[in-house]
């Protein structure tokens, strides 16, 4: 049989066409397997700069405010005879600002017509003419020229984005309203001004006057207490079980665990921080004192995780020489291992941090979800965060948000890339390759 | 209550301790010559003996005396006032706590204004209090170790006991997280399903709106959980055949074929995409994904509603392929360079070599990171909040909404219910005891799949 086998085989005739042809065929599987391949690299890469450019170029509206022009009379009478610090507070400047519409646009004469006369002018006008008066009282009894925040609406039409059609929940402004803008903006009163107001102010029901300071601040708060609440853990976690632990079961446990930990999804987090913050401790809901502490456990596992294989990576020699100069373990560790292993533990920190900033889900659940009209100035305060920010702003219909949706989302992009450059400058400056 | 302060104090004091600890051994050794540990750990010593101890009538008294002054003040308010449940305690709690910080405000009642006036000088008692028992504390462990400082003294020996207990007792609590995990899901999901029988929860019909309070008769509501456990499953595939392919064929091309230059700039470059926050995937997908997939849908006479599962579980699979991919990538590195050269060496293209050779060898792992990538999706939040929907549908249909099980967890926590007390509510820790144990099963199998595959080469 084997006999008969071998006489019946012919050597590969490599010029046959017929294996040319299936020759062929495996080079062009060849080349389309390598297509796809390169294919697969471009549409990842695709997606990524389609992601950031639509977020750049929706964000990019949302930097430019609308200000309006408009002569106002601080009547004197509304101020009392002493113009005291009271009676400027207490002085109602949105009649001058009523009175200084109805001068500019006399056709409105119903009441309709002038409330909607009113809709020109942000409700932060009123906190710009008290300021004014407040820097100089002589101003009371004058008229003056003021350049004031524009409404929404101001904002949308200077921005050429007024009644655009198919939006849904878009504000629409009445013809007679489009005619005002009209007239105003070819006698000049209105104006595009840098959006400062988006950087240092908080989040406000009105689209004009919304900004990212609170919740920027809130982030800023929650990553504080989770820096300082998973730093010292993680870190004295890292080394008892890189350089002193026993090996045994416990031990092993708390391997496996710390694993596991890192791979819980972050929401698991929220439900802990809700029934042990909240409900067991009853700390104070939305606070960015919960919220950074949620967000610590979280951390946690991966600072411990990055700071045992920056541990690991210092040769056991260091610490063996010096031990056997006399320094105690403990001393050999803090005082040689540890200055060697910092880069590395700093850079997992800050990864760890930079994922903590982008994080939303566990901090919907402790109740950092909601209106925050102020910027918080205590860590018990309720605060919002960057992300959820860009979540609440997102879930509302009027176009302003939309673009402080995507400019925030450019804040926080700009942060993270930041801290990662950080933490990559760490790396590549201070590791020591042995 | 003025807690920083104290707080501030505390840390000046042991920083005076170390100083004074560390000068008193200086001297002590200047005059003998000897010294069991160094002056620095006398330092040490001095230091840890002030802050310890205080620190910990520290957390006690300010964890306790909040609530006896909250109790207090309320004790004190007329009959007619005091508060009923946990909710009026609360809003009047918060009425005094505004009452005493702002003084522009005014009180609903003059027992108000009385109590507001009452917490106020409690409150300053209590600081009062806090400080000098801390502070106390602190000034006697100052005195009494500093006075302790002696040739023969093993200052050293104690505080690297007192750190070594630091080191192990802060591992102990990775354990105590999860044991809080379990112990809090277990915990209320128990209260949940005293409420609403198991049965219930494995039903098919999910609508909780009818069931606002506990007391309320015939409306506890439904609470069949399959379809937001068929909702995340249908998501998580729509997610993983995206990945998969995505992230398997580029993790080929960037180990495989493409030069070490290119590799070493695309790969950190893909890796962004794991950088971007949920919350951006979210946006995005419910921006300008989930109406194109709509227009898309209706432009082929598909009924498609503006939350689908299609743009969900989209810029889902876009946001694990960079995962799945630098997983996949370990996987094919490990594989041994021989075996490689052999199918190479036998004739094979490379694209044979890959799929007869590497891909089989490499299985475990890549098999690995898929269950890895799928506990990902699973447990997945933002992205399924924004652009999945809240309707509890089954469907097969991937251009109609569907929820999942992580949507359901945030809406019933912020859905404006903020006590734990009503099924609404309790449900999302029944929800979270199944997703933690689900994605824990797929990560322990994922590991043991990695962690076997790898002594296969070593």
């Amino acid at each position: 049989m084997i006999e008969d086998h071998q006489t019946q085989q012919v050597p590969t005739n490599w010029r046959d066409a017929a294996m040319q042809q299936r020759i062929k065929k495996r080079y062009a599987a060849e080349k389309r397997f390598r297509l796809f391949g390169f294919t697969t690299v471009i549409f990842a890469l695709g997606f990524l700069v389609f992601l950031i450019g639509d977020v750049v170029l929706k964000a990019f509206p949302a930097f430019t405010a609308a200000e309006i022009q408009l002569s106002v009379t601080f009547d004197s009478t509304a101020f009392g005879l002493a113009r005291t610090r009271a009676d400027i507070d207490a002085a109602e400047y949105g009649a001058f600002i009523k009175a200084g519409l109805a001068k500019r646009f006399p056709e409105a004469q119903n009441r309709t017509t002038k409330r909607e006369l009113r809709e020109l002018v942000s409700e932060d006008a009123e906190r710009v003419l008290k300021a004014a008066v407040e820097a100089n009282p002589d101003l009371i009894g004058k008229t003056k020229v003021f350049w004031l925040p524009g409404s929404d609406i101001v904002e949308l039409y200077v921005k050429n984005q007024l009644n655009a059609k198919g939006v849904v929940g878009e504000r629409l402004a009445s013809d007679t309203m489009l005619a005002r803008l009209n007239s105003a903006q070819s006698n000049g009163e209105l104006r595009k001004t840098f959006n400062t107001r988006f950087f240092s102010a908080p989040d406000s029901k009105h689209a004009e006057l919304a900004g990212i300071a609170g919740s920027a601040k809130g982030s800023l708060l929650t990553l504080f207490v989770t820096l300082l609440a998973a730093f010292p853990l993680a870190i004295f976690t890292a080394i008892y079980l890189e350089q002193f632990a026993p090996k045994n079961h416990l031990t092993d446990f708390i391997e496996v665990n710390i694993n596991n930990l890192a791979a819980v999804p972050s929401v698991i987090y929220g439900l802990l921080g809700a029934s042990v913050y909240l409900g067991f401790m009853e700390m104070h809901r939305s606070a960015s004192l919960v919220g950074g502490l949620t967000l610590a456990l979280m951390t946690m596992p991966t600072i411990v995780i990055a700071s045992r294989a920056a541990i690991k990576a210092v040769p056991p020699s260091i610490r063996d020489g010096a031990v056997a100069l006399g320094a105690s373990p403990l001393q050999a560790v803090f005082h040689h291992v540890l200055p060697s292993a910092m880069p590395g533990m700093l850079t997992g920190t800050i990864i760890g941090m930079s994922r903590a900033l982008g994080e939303t889900a566990p901090l919907l659940l402790i109740g950092m979800v909601g209106f925050f009209g102020d910027i918080p100035s205590s860590f018990n305060d309720g605060t919002a965060v960057l992300p959820v920010q860009i979540y609440i702003w997102a879930s509302a219909t009027e176009r302003l948000f939309a673009q402080k949706t995507s400019a925030a989302i450019l804040v926080l992009l700009l942060f993270l890339i930041i801290m990662n450059a950080t933490a990559i400058y760490f790396r590549n400056r201070f590791e020591k390759r042995w | 209550m003025q807690i920083w302060p104290v707080i501030f104090a505390l840390v000046l004091l042991s920083l005076v301790g170390f100083a004074v600890g560390q000068w008193r051994a200086t001297v002590v050794l200047s005059r003998n010559e000897y010294l069991h540990s160094r002056p620095g750990h006398h330092g040490w010593y001095t230091a840890l003996i002030t802050f310890l101890p205080a620190l910990v009538i520290l957390i006690a008294v300010s964890f306790y005396l909040p609530h006896t002054i909250d109790a207090a003040t309320l004790e004190n308010l007329p009959h007619n006032e005091q508060p009923v449940d946990a909710l009026s305690r609360q809003v009047a709690l918060n009425e005094i706590q505004s009452l005493s910080q702002h003084s522009g405000i005014l009180p609903s009642s003059p027992a108000m204004a009385e109590a507001a006036k009452n917490y106020e000088v409690r409150l300053r008692q209590a600081t009062l209090w806090l400080a000098i028992s801390v502070l106390g504390t602190a000034i006697i462990g100052l005195v009494v170790s500093s006075s302790q400082i002696t040739t023969q003294f093993k200052a050293r020996s104690i505080v690297e006991a007192i750190f070594m207990g630091g080191l192990s007792l802060s591992s102990v609590i990775a354990i105590l997280i999860t044991v809080g995990i379990v112990l809090s899901l277990l915990f209320e999901s128990i209260r949940f399903f005293e409420k609403v029988p198991l049965l219930n929860f494995l039903g098919t019909s999910w609508s909780t709106q009818m069931a606002i309070r506990s007391d309320q008769v015939g409306s506890v509501g439904s609470f069949g959980a399959l379809p937001l456990i068929y909702g995340t499953a249908f998501i998580s595939l729509i997610a993983m055949l995206v990945a998969v392919p995505i992230g398997l064929m580029s993790a080929i091309y960037l180990t495989q074929y493409a030069s070490l230059k290119m590799r070493r700039i695309l790969k950190p470059v893909l890796e962004i995409l794991a950088g971007v926050p949920t919350v951006v995937y979210g946006v995005f997908a419910v921006i300008t994904i989930a109406p194109a997939i709509r227009a898309w849908g209706q432009s082929m006479g598909i009924d498609a509603t503006s939350d689908s599962a299609l743009a969900a579980g989209l810029v889902m699979g876009v946001m694990i392929i960079p995962f799945m991919s630098s997983m996949s990538d370990d996987a094919l590195t490990a594989v041994p360079q021989s075996m490689r050269d052999g199918s190479l060496a036998l004739g094979a293209t490379p694209s044979e070599t890959i799929r007869k050779v590497l891909l089989p060898a490499a299985l475990p792992g890549i098999a690995g990171s898929f269950l890895l990538a799928i506990s990902r999706a699973i447990g997945e939040t933002m992205i399924v909040v924004m652009a999945a929907g809240q309707a509890a549908n089954l469907t097969i249909n991937p251009f109609k909404s569907v929820t999942t099980v992580t949507v359901q967890i945030v809406a019933a926590l912020t859905g404006g219910d903020e006590t734990f007390d009503s099924p609404r509510t309790l449900v999302a820790f029944a929800l979270g005891l199944l997703l933690f144990i689900i994605t824990l099963l797929l990560n322990i199998i994922a590991l043991r799949v990695v962690k076997k595959y790898r002594e296969a080469y070593d």
